[in-house]
């Protein structure tokens, strides 16, 4: 027989029943009664404790993209929820299953300007796949369930559930026994057949097809599929920011990323391709370039789980509704024989043939240092992703947080991803300060692996204090880069790309990184040469410990090639001189 | 741009209707009208918005993203019916009271309400005759006019049944119940 509960330990077995394991938060007034109540099961239910609200979001983030399962987290109502803001912003645009737990006050005073009230739910609105304030106890259990499934079903992303404190602190007998009512929510996991034929005669017909793939290739969990799916067709597959790691990148199909700071040869193909079939991919504005001038030749194939997504930003031959996984298997099985296909087997390798001839022209991941005098710089960017590349792929096992900036798309180009959910990144909403607490939640994730966070030096100065979480918490396995070249340099790349070199605002300074390391309790490690990357690098591995090296890289550096804003992706730039 | 008239059936919860005024708030569009209320299925509330927009299609899909929005279509151009109604306090000292009566016969207008010095008169028809009946009852002196937004309905068997949308449940006992008096 089930016995009274209050109401927050019906959050508690709500979580529980639901297969909550972590949480992520920060205590205050409002949230107190779930607190007291936690206490009881902190042995099926981890709490930890972050230094900011804003982390303990990130980590939830870094949590949930690590396994594709529900990240928590936890903030007092008033400032405590709106500091959870920024991750479920970020949580939104990059469709992460994200539940946010908040304290309100008591429902005597809501509305009345009370103590820390804020009215967060109308805040949230807009940027969370649905959210709730809950007053009335009897409505946790169902609630909890309907929230979880929302958040991770169909698109996942965050939702927020409100609870106000007399909520939390009243008593009743539980009724487990709720059953979803959601006749407005659907997902449709099953494409439609007759689209999937229609999207092979395209594709057969195709003379220059191409594969895009994006995030929702690997939140479905269709690695396999994508590989036999491109492999049967034979066409050239391109991952975007969020699909790195969808297809392996030594795979002979896998010609790299598009967009604002993809290959050259990689947009150009875009440009000239008949057919793109994109799968799990929104198409970004950092993607299309101009959107009007993308893609002019090809006929659009669009799998997208979100209806709305399709024909947003690129008119559409043939939409297709459905979970990336079932409709690829859908498409395997409908695929015609090898005899069917030779002609488009033939005109893929020709169109393969052709893309790689231009990759030989415009890429050599080196060569897009600006300065042509590399030679003469002590540490340039490049060198430490080079040597980061080779040493992190001899021991394999690892996850990269990156942040946002220069420094994440030299991560991107500049390193060779395998695997999905390796490459954990802040792409929709580009959020500074993401990588070291999203570095918490995937060490909290997975603890046999070793978690970088790539940062640079602004965004590091954001959040760095959940390194004080991760000392708590007696994590050992993430280690911080910074890549530290005293600048925002991302805003300051476009000043000096397109503002005439003003560097408003952009130069920065900070502490020493390896000493603030140190009163941490981390190791901390400066690196000012090439010649000690590597090093360093081991000195990291070999240390059981959270590590922090400041590579502080020439300072002046920038990301190319690049498309500039407003531009079509077909006029990329690839040193200063064609700014 | 060109008005646009989006009917809806949502689930009655709160919040509902701020997260469907904050999708078209969000791209800077002014809703110009906006009717709420039940429908013929309990829980389910029925929606009539006219907007002015070009990108309609678009909105209407990410209207569907929302959890609670059971059915959104875009009826500017089936067959429908659509009445509005208005309650106009008009400046109607004695004198002017006769012709004021005289006139409502025209619209099938009623007098509602009789004051020392006014009358309030309830008009409802398809929105452009009740602008028509604004425009000619204006000379009287109009001190107070509410009008209560488009409501719509499409025409013959097609339409917008909210039960077909709606599912019974068990739901819970507090404010997210589905089946409670
Ligand atoms: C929270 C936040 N504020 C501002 C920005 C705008 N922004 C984008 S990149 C960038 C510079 C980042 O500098 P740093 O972290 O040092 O990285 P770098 O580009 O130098 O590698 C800024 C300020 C942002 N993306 N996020
Ligand atoms: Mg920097």
């Amino acid at each position: 027989m089930t016995q009274e509960r209050t109401g927050a330990q019906i959050m508690c077995e709500a979580l529980i029943r639901e297969g909550v394991e972590v949480m992520f938060g920060i205590p205050g007034g409002a949230i107190m009664p779930f607190y007291f109540a936690m206490w009881e099961y902190r042995d099926q239910l981890r709490h930890v404790l972050c230094r900011h609200e804003q982390g303990a979001g990130h980590a939830a983030e870094g949590y949930a993209r690590a396994t594709g399962k529900l990240g928590v987290c936890i903030g007092t109502s008033g400032p405590g929820t709106t500091n959870l803001v920024t991750p479920i912003a970020d949580a939104m645009m990059d469709s992460t299953p994200l539940l946010a737990i908040t304290g309100q006050v008591s429902s005597l005073v809501l509305g009345k300007d009370a103590f820390q009230e804020t009215d967060i739910t109308g805040i949230t609105m807009p940027i969370t796949k649905h959210n709730y304030l809950v007053k009335d106890i009897n409505d946790l259990p169902y609630v909890f369930k309907e929230a979880i499934h929302i958040a991770t079903t169909g698109r996942p992303g965050p939702v927020l559930i409100d609870i106000t404190k007399d909520a939390m602190q009243a008593r009743t007998v539980p009724n487990w026994d709720v059953k979803l009512n959601l006749p407005g929510y659907k997902p449709t996991y099953n494409p439609n057949a007759k689209q999937i034929r229609e999207a092979i005669k395209l594709i057969q017909s195709a003379k220059k097809p191409l594969i895009m793939s994006g995030n929702g290739v690997i939140m479905a969990g269709a690695i396999e599929e994508l590989a036999a799916f491109a492999e049967r067709l034979r066409v050239p597959v391109i991952t975007t920011l969020h699909g790195i790691g969808s297809f392996p990148e030594d795979h002979p199909l896998n010609i790299g990323m598009p967009g604002m700071h993809g290959w050259v040869h990689v947009n150009r193909a875009i440009q000239e391709c008949d057919v793109l079939f994109n799968i799990g991919g929104r198409f970004d504005d950092r993607v299309t370039g101009k959107a009007s001038t993308f893609a002019p030749n090809a006929q659009v194939i669009h799998v997208d789980i979100d209806p709305s997504e399709i024909g947003k930003n690129v008119k559409v031959a043939v939409p297709i509704v459905g979970d990336a996984k079932l409709t690829l298997q859908a498409f395997l099985e409908a695929m015609p024989g090898r005899e069917d296909m030779a002609e488009l087997h033939g005109n893929a390798s020709d169109w393969m043939e052709h893309i790689r001839e231009m990759q030989a022209k415009h890429q050599g991941k080196q060569q897009y240092v600006s300065r042509a005098d590399t030679e003469a710089m002590s540490l340039p960017p490049h060198d430490v992703y080079d040597i980061m590349n080779r040493m992190i792929n001899e021991r394999g096992d690892y996850r990269i947080c990156t942040d946002v900036g220069q420094h994440q798309m030299w991560a991107a180009q500049l390193l060779d991803w395998y695997r999905p959910r390796t490459h954990i990144t802040s792409g929709g909403a580009g959020t500074m300060g993401f990588a070291v607490p999203a570095a918490l939640g995937v060490a909290v994730a997975c603890p046999n692996e070793t978690v970088w966070a790539v940062c640079g030096d602004g965004g590091f100065q954001m959040t760095n204090q959940e390194m004080a979480t991760i000392v708590q918490e007696g994590i050992t396995n993430v280690k911080v880069a910074v890549i530290n070249n005293g600048y925002l340099g991302m805003v300051r790349q476009w000043q000096e790309l397109f503002e005439n070199k003003r560097y408003s605002g952009t130069p920065l300074t900070g502490p020493d990184f390896a000493k603030l390391a140190e009163a941490y309790g981390w190791k901390g490690i400066t690196v000012e040469h090439t010649e000690d990357v590597e090093a360093a690098m081991r000195e990291a591995y070999e240390t059981d410990g959270p590590v922090l090296i400041d590579f502080r890289v020439e300072r002046e550096v920038n990301v190319f090639p690049m498309v500039p804003q407003g531009k079509s992706i077909g006029d990329m730039i690839t040193d200063a001189s064609q700014a | 741009m060109k008005k646009h008239t989006i009917v809806a059936l949502v689930q009655d919860r709160p919040g509902v209707l701020s997260r469907v005024v904050g999708l078209v708030r969000r791209r800077g569009y002014n809703i110009e009208s906006l009717a709420v209320g039940h429908s013929e299925t309990p829980n389910v509330s029925r929606i009539t918005m006219v907007v002015e927009w070009n990108d309609v299609d678009q909105v209407v899909k990410q209207l569907y993203r929302l959890i609670e929005v059971l059915k959104v279509s875009d009826v500017t151009n089936d067959p429908t019916v659509e009445r509005e109604m208005v309650l106009v306090k008009l400046h109607a000292p004695a004198p002017k009271r006769h012709e004021i009566v005289s006139m409502c016969n025209v619209f099938d207008a009623k007098i509602v309400d009789v004051g020392v010095n006014t009358m309030v008169v309830e008009m409802t028809g398809t929105p452009a005759k009740v602008e028509n009946f604004i425009e000619i009852v204006k000379p009287y002196g109009v001190k107070e006019m509410m009008r209560t937004g488009r409501v719509a309905m499409v025409r013959g068997a097609r339409g917008h049944n909210a039960a077909e949308y709606a599912e019974s449940s068990n739901g819970t006992n507090g404010q997210f119940a589905v089946n409670r008096n």
